[in-house]
């Protein structure tokens, strides 16, 4: 409906009082906040809701965006720091899980994905499952760039650290991923390279 | 690090004699492993497009003629398409009105820049400069520059500072009570600002 506003021209007609108006940027950005807030949360109702609290926040702080960036590199900042928030929330809810139990949730989850060989899996699911396995910030790092079609320099204005240093990140995500994936989907991928 | 060596010793080639010892040979693993890594950093970057034009077109060349450059660019672009494939997660369909219904709740907070007076940021940072400067001012002049003694030439003679001087009742007080103004300033000139935005308001 709003397709051909740009984000700025959104923004401002929103400052100006026209609420409703941001909607047509919730529905632009929704699916890749909750990839991103997902890639933290692992569950998906957390993840429903944190999205949520983050386009309200955006919506109060909408007149803290200068334009300076993108409006997407801004709201992932957002993101980032919101997710930083709800980890560090939920290792106080949980630090009085013994090791035990964590070791045995573990090895539950590592033996579902060796179960999980035997089925044939679409490469999109696999290498979501991948991704998963890799640590909150290596997972964001591939998404960002991979699908939030974000630039190293932005990607280093999101998680605040040097493009060079992101780059650097980036290889070593890709190169756990493709640990996790021979790892754990060594039979799809050697079917995915025989196609 | 498993992964890595697995393909380190999947290299070794066929022909080698003693493999405890080429096992053994750390350093020569790790002269592999930096080569590797050297080349799939540079690749990265290829397939990234963050190259220049020149290394641009001498990793194509590498490509073309190096069968292990290839192999690697191969694997590199394989898992480059696979995680391009991926498509984004979505929310449920109710999303966007949840939303909408949430932030009907509430405003655009103005903008932090407006509220938050430069001028105060300044006075507070100046207040801190000009203490320290005067302190270090004052602990300077204390120094005995005139000591003769060569190797004692850049130890400033630090019995003599009297800090006690400052630290007595009267000064800590008088530090109180700047602090003290300054605060009931920064309080008056909020409940300024706060009265004066209620009767634009109205």
């Amino acid at each position: 409906m709003h397709a051909e506003l740009t984000d700025k021209d959104i923004i401002s007609r929103v400052l100006k009082g026209e609420q409703q108006l941001f909607a047509a940027l919730v529905e632009r950005y929704r699916n890749y906040v909750f990839t991103l807030v997902l890639r933290f949360t692992e569950i998906r109702e957390d993840a429903e809701e944190l999205s949520q609290d983050i386009f309200v926040k955006a919506y109060r702080a909408l007149a803290d965006f200068r334009g300076d960036s993108k409006f997407s590199t801004w709201l992932y900042t957002i993101v980032r720091t919101s997710c930083i928030t709800f980890l560090r929330k939920k290792k106080l809810d949980t630090t009085s899980i013994d090791n035990e139990k964590t070791f045995i949730q573990l090895e539950n989850r590592e033996s579902g994905f060796k179960a999980n060989r035997v089925e044939a899996k679409s490469r999109q699911a696999m290498v979501n499952e991948a991704i998963a396995l890799l640590s909150p910030d290596d997972a964001q790092i591939i998404t960002l760039f991979y699908k939030a079609e974000q630039s190293l320099e932005e990607i280093g204005n999101i998680i605040g650290m040097e493009p060079n240093t992101v780059k650097v990140k980036l290889h070593r995500a890709r190169l756990r991923l493709r640990e996790k994936m021979e790892k754990y989907f060594s039979h799809e991928v050697q079917e995915i390279q025989g196609d | 690090m498993k992964y890595k060596k697995y393909r380190v010793i999947k290299k070794i080639p066929a022909d080698v004699d003693n493999w405890s010892e080429l096992y053994n040979n750390k350093q020569l693993i790790r002269n592999f492993m930096n080569e590797q890594q050297n080349i799939e950093d540079r690749l990265w970057n290829y397939i990234d497009g963050v190259t220049g034009a020149e290394e641009k077109s001498a990793i194509e060349k590498l490509i073309e003629t190096n069968l292990e450059w290839q192999r690697t660019y191969r694997e590199l672009l394989e898992a480059h398409q696979l995680i391009n494939s991926t498509e984004l997660e979505s929310p449920s369909m109710r999303f966007t009105k949840n939303v909408m219904e949430e932030i009907a709740k509430y405003q655009v907070a103005p903008a932090t820049s407006s509220y938050i007076n430069k001028k105060i940021i300044w006075g507070v940072a100046g207040f801190f400069i000009v203490m320290i400067l005067g302190f270090l001012i004052y602990s300077f002049g204390q120094i005995n520059w005139t000591n003769n003694n060569s190797a004692n030439i850049v130890s400033p003679n630090i019995e003599k500072l009297n800090l006690g001087k400052f630290l007595n009742n009267s000064y800590t007080n008088i530090f109180i009570m700047i602090n003290v103004v300054l605060g009931l300033m920064l309080l008056d000139m909020y409940l300024h600002r706060k009265k004066e935005k209620l009767r634009t308001s109205d």
